[in-house]
């Protein structure tokens, strides 16, 4: 299990692995916003919120299809399929590759990011705490949908389709945190559906995906 | 003592029947050889019984855990170097030490150098030394000949002589003659037979026989 974590954070950080490639993104969406929508610093602050968890979100999916696909071009998923820990163990453990990978960074740039679209003060430790809780969802229900489209020519697209559906929740609730934190107020509910969502989706869609992968592989 | 039984199996790729009524057994010590024309069902046959797939029909009897399985593609990744590859699948697999495995495919030149920069015979010969630190008594290879020169085969021979010589078996897809002393198993007649036949095979077959 270690040795399959440790082997695609090597994967990714090594030359073509596509490590940064979500960070950039997310930095470069967070600065296009201000030129479409002007400069005024009430308006970016309204809809800081909103744009830095869409930003972080959209981030997240660019890597998704990376997760099983490369694997099964090259026989590896076949391999891992056979090998003696359980395909739901490789699934956790992928995921929590691209999560190391992909949306830690994106949780540790976040403030910065903050900055630029004049975030509220009290925001920014709201920022984080919502983002920590929020993306592991993103990377389990990616790899999910991940398990769902690997095989597929072409199945990036598809891919995108099936999963921001599933972000919805964890879009409105980490914004909410977000949005109530600027403003200085509660952030309990929002904050404890977050982590809600997070916790369910790490224990039960693992078992879903290994299925899917399971049948993909036939 | 047997290591792998397979009963009256019937098998499809994708949905349409393959193969029908297979059976065979494999000892320890043992190798054995699936010969058929392309099509035949010789690659699905090794999948059903790596467990990759399920039979339509029949029981597979071996231990778990029992097999290792080598296919087309050798999970070869391109940027980690032959060592770190082959040491990733050793811990897969949960055994140490993959020198033996680098000696056997004479790899050990080439263990610093990035898969990116192998040559297809020489990924084949990675992949095929994968087999060697699974640690696993049954090998179910998929040819794994391919792409491998005259040398390479006879080293390759050679590893299957040693894994059965320490109680292992081996089920191999190939065409080419190995020079072991395996039994040859020659898949045409367990084909599917077709509906007017009282068989089950799919009326679309005619672009896969």
């Amino acid at each position: 299990m270690i040795a399959l974590l440790l082997r695609d954070i090597r994967l990714a950080v090594r030359a073509g692995g596509g490590f940064g490639f979500g960070l950039a993104f997310f930095l470069l969406v967070t600065v296009m916003v201000p030129f479409g929508v002007g400069p005024e610093p009430a308006t970016l602050a309204k809809i800081a919120p909103g744009i830095l968890w869409v930003g972080a979100l959209l981030s997240c999916l660019l890597s998704l299809d990376r997760i099983f696909a490369l694997d099964f071009e090259d026989g590896s998923l076949d391999l891992l399929a056979t090998a003696p820990i359980p395909l739901e163990g490789v699934v956790a453990i992928k995921a929590l590759a691209h999560w190391l990978v992909t949306g830690l960074p994106l949780v540790l740039v976040s403030p910065v990011l903050g900055v630029l679209m004049n975030l509220p003060g009290p925001g920014y430790g709201w920022l984080v705490a919502s983002l920590l809780a929020g993306t592991p969802a993103l990377s389990v229900i990616g790899a999910f949908g991940a398990a769902l489209t690997v095989g597929l020519k072409r199945g990036g697209l598809l891919l995108s389709l099936l999963v921001l559906p599933m972000y919805v929740p964890t879009l409105i609730f980490g914004a909410e945190v977000v949005k109530r934190g600027a403003m200085g107020l509660a952030t309990g509910t929002p904050m404890a559906l977050l982590a809600g969502i997070t916790a369910g989706a790490v224990a039960l869609l693992p078992f879903a995906a290994a299925a899917a992968i399971r049948v993909n592989l036939r | 003592m047997t290591l792998l039984a397979v009963h009256n199996l019937s098998i499809a790729r994708g949905t349409v029947p393959v193969l029908e009524g297979v059976s065979l057994s494999l000892a320890a010590g043992r190798a054995m050889v699936l010969r058929g024309p392309n099509g035949i069902g010789k690659t699905t046959l090794l999948r059903c019984i790596a467990g990759l797939q399920p039979a339509l029909e029949g029981v597979i009897e071996a231990a778990p855990d029992a097999i290792a399985y080598a296919a087309h593609a050798d999970g070869i990744k391109a940027t980690l170097t032959v060592a770190e590859n082959l040491e990733f699948w050793a811990a897969i697999f949960g055994t140490k030490g993959i020198d033996h495995a680098l000696d056997a495919m004479n790899l050990r030149d080439l263990r610093d150098r990035r898969g990116a920069n192998l040559s297809a015979g020489q990924k084949r010969r990675l992949g095929l030394a994968r087999m060697l630190v699974a640690g696993r008594p049954v090998w179910a290879m998929d040819e794994p000949t391919v792409s491998l020169d005259a040398a390479s085969v006879a080293l390759f021979a050679a590893a299957v002589l040693g894994h059965l010589a320490q109680g292992g078996a081996a089920l191999i897809a190939t065409h080419i003659d190995l020079g072991l002393q395996a039994q040859v198993l020659d898949l045409t007649p367990y084909r599917a037979k077709a509906p007017q036949d009282g068989g089950r095979r799919g009326a679309f077959d005619e672009a896969f026989t």
